[in-house]
């Protein structure tokens, strides 16, 4: 096991260099000129040729990648173009909101989807099964700006249950983590329900009734083991659309999160910021994967690296 | 024939059906017989003629819905399991009764040790430790010939030979030490060089333990080795109940013999097999009369008209067949035989 993970570690980092590749070659081919943005209207060629000069924009961009890579593994991201402040300050103050916010999302996902799923496959074309699927298709459907706009709607607006936006206390997790997590739990609950239907039809249920256990334990114990293994793929992949639902859901709510932070330096062209910030999601992704093949491997002990 | 103070089981006129869309399929279809302490029932019948469904029964472990058990009753020590409350099935099974399957690669937990899925039903009826069931596995892996079993009862499933697993499963069912074992074509899925070892290891246990066991399977030879009495199974119905030794030299139903003339022999010189012509009658279209007629070299019209009952024609063997009724002689030929 312990092989195992040192090896999916080393595998992470072609991967981020591709990464890191792919969003410095994006920023380098949107139209736009930082070096134009930031100087400002009205700003003279020569303001502007030194500016680019400052910035390092005239060297060729191999250059500029190698020696980006270079800075950003000893944490150097740059600075902002707009802040004049480190990126990785910036990143840093904003990521613990955003992680906070994808914890309590994916927290919804399994823990909803998963309670969801088996209550649906164990008592499979029921009225709680039915609706269940029926809520389930709903959540897969709705885009989650909009579920977002109406839960304000009806439960800060209407009811004054939960604060309208912003980030801090509990009550202001509660109505972006369901936004958020509403998605990926509708798409768990589908995945445990068919997983859980196809795992109860196996001989080695049989065999546990045969021998006499409670049915509570065939289903937890000999049944749920082997139906999460499709199902942990799902919440790993949920993870990614996850982080990339955040943008939407931090901007809905107005909470200052990474995503938010990612969209603004787009918009102004902030370039060491948007390259930071989309790497540090990347990494979190990769690791979050990492820990999916740790937990597969986990439940699912047939499964080799090779 | 045999005395009552010894039967451990005895099933009576049970039913088993499923209600699907295309209809009601009578998988069992009245069957009745009986097994005594410490014997060796074999029930054999081609595939579909409901060998796995009496078994599965006898458990009360037939899926619901489709399956129900539609009617008879299964005494075990004098008691119908059938009025017994599904708490009381749960401390029978695996316990007293306990069950190995045809498929032992998928018949185990893919993600539990073999060692754990013995000990659980150790902790569950015997109450013992987390320890003592453990410590008891491994006394029972090394029972049923596994070499060096406490390595063994720590791996999982994938990382043992189809042989093992079935010794495995035997493990499992007889850590109880239960009274009645039903064998479900335990070796088809092996080797044949396995096959006999895992034959042999059950009759040996058998012994050891002193447990009835109910063997299915398809195999006559099977039958002949190891049971005591054999029933055989047409269609839902028990053709032919008569001792194994019996079947071999004296059988009697149309079925049978030709089950029989359909096994390579090494003792006569054959140029080819012979085949029962004709196919099983479908579940959900039964012969109104004797399920075999349509097959049966010997059919007459009385065949196609009513099913014969289950009667004895002998100190230990019971046929279901016109054949071997007074009305025989004075049936007519069937006018119209189906093209056979």
């Amino acid at each position: 096991m312990f092989v195992f993970i040192i090896r999916r570690v080393l595998q992470t980092i072609p991967v981020l260099l591709g990464v890191s590749l792919v969003v410095f070659l994006i920023m380098q081919m949107v139209p736009g000129d930082p070096a134009t943005l930031l100087a400002g209207e009205g700003a003279t060629k020569e303001t502007i040729e030194s500016l680019r000069h400052e910035l390092g924009l005239d060297r060729p961009i191999l250059y500029q990648y190698v020696d980006y890579v270079l800075h950003a593994v000893q944490g150097d991201f740059g600075e902002s173009l707009r802040s004049s402040r480190p990126v990785l300050d910036e990143i840093m103050v904003r990521l613990p909101i955003t992680l906070e916010l994808a914890l309590a999302s994916i927290f919804i996902t399994v823990v909803l989807g998963m309670i969801a799923g088996i209550i649906s496959a164990t008592k499979q074309y029921s009225a709680a099964d039915i609706s269940i699927m029926i809520v389930a298709l709903l959540g897969i459907s709705l885009p989650s700006f909009w579920l977002g706009l109406m839960l304000i709607y009806f439960f800060s607006v209407n009811l004054h249950l939960f604060p309208v936006s912003g980030w801090g206390t509990f009550s202001h997790m509660i109505l972006p983590a369901i936004t958020l997590g509403a998605g990926g739990a509708a798409i768990v609950a589908r995945m445990t329900r068919s997983s859980m239907l196809e795992v109860v039809r196996q001989d080695y249920i049989r065999t546990a009734r045969a021998k006499g256990l409670k049915e509570y334990i065939i289903i937890y114990k000999h049944g749920l083991k082997n139906a999460l293994i499709p199902v942990i793929t799902v919440v790993g992949l949920q993870f990614g659309a996850l982080l990339g639902g955040t943008v939407l859901t931090e901007s809905v709510f107005a909470i200052n999160g990474l995503g938010r932070l990612i969209v603004d330096a787009i918009r102004t062209r902030d370039l060491p910021m948007v390259q930071g910030g989309v790497l540090i999601a990347s990494v979190i992704f990769v690791f979050m994967n990492l820990a999916v093949d740790v937990l597969y491997r986990y439940f699912n002990k047939r499964i080799d690296l090779n | 024939m045999n005395q009552d103070a010894d039967k451990i089981l005895e099933v009576k006129n049970l039913q088993t059906h499923f209600f699907t869309d295309e209809g009601t399929s009578k998988a069992v279809n009245g069957i009745s017989f009986s097994l005594n302490k410490g014997e060796t029932l074999g029930i054999v019948g081609e595939s579909g003629s409901g060998k796995s469904i009496t078994s599965l029964s006898l458990l009360r472990l037939i899926p619901s819905p489709p399956g129900k058990i539609a009617g008879g009753s299964i005494l075990f020590k004098g008691e119908d399991l059938l009025t017994k409350s599904e708490k009381q099935m749960r401390s029978i099974r695996g316990n007293e009764i306990s069950m190995i399957f045809q498929e032992p690669m998928t018949s185990l937990n893919p993600v539990y040790s073999a060692g754990e899925q013995i000990a659980e039903a150790i902790r569950l009826h015997q109450k013992l430790g987390k320890k003592e069931a453990w410590d008891k596995a491994v006394d029972m892996l090394r029972l049923v010939g596994i070499p060096s079993p406490e390595k063994r009862a720590k791996q999982e499933p994938h990382e043992l030979s189809g042989g093992m697993r079935q010794r495995v499963m035997i493990a499992m069912a007889l850590a109880c030490h239960p009274e009645v074992l039903i064998a479900d074509e335990p070796t088809t899925a092996l080797d044949v060089t396995i096959q006999a070892q895992i034959l042999e290891l059950i009759k040996t246990l058998q012994k050891d333990f002193g447990t009835a066991v109910i063997l299915i399977t398809h195999d006559l030879g099977v039958v002949y080795e190891t049971c005591d009495r054999v029933a055989v199974m047409y269609a839902g119905k028990i053709v032919e109940y008569t001792l194994a030794k019996e079947i071999f030299t004296n059988p009697k139903h149309p079925y049978t013999i030709g089950l029989l003339n359909s096994l390579p022999r090494l003792d006569m010189d054959q140029e080819e097999l012979t085949t029962i012509p004709g196919t099983v009658p479908s579940p959900y279209n039964m012969p109104k009369g004797c399920s075999f007629a349509p097959r049966c070299p010997h059919a007459k019209g009385i065949c196609e008209q009513a099913v014969p009952d289950l009667q004895a024609i002998g100190p230990s063997t019971e046929v279901s067949c016109w054949m071997f009724t007074p009305q025989w002689e004075k049936a007519y030929d069937a006018q119209e035989k189906v093209g056979i």
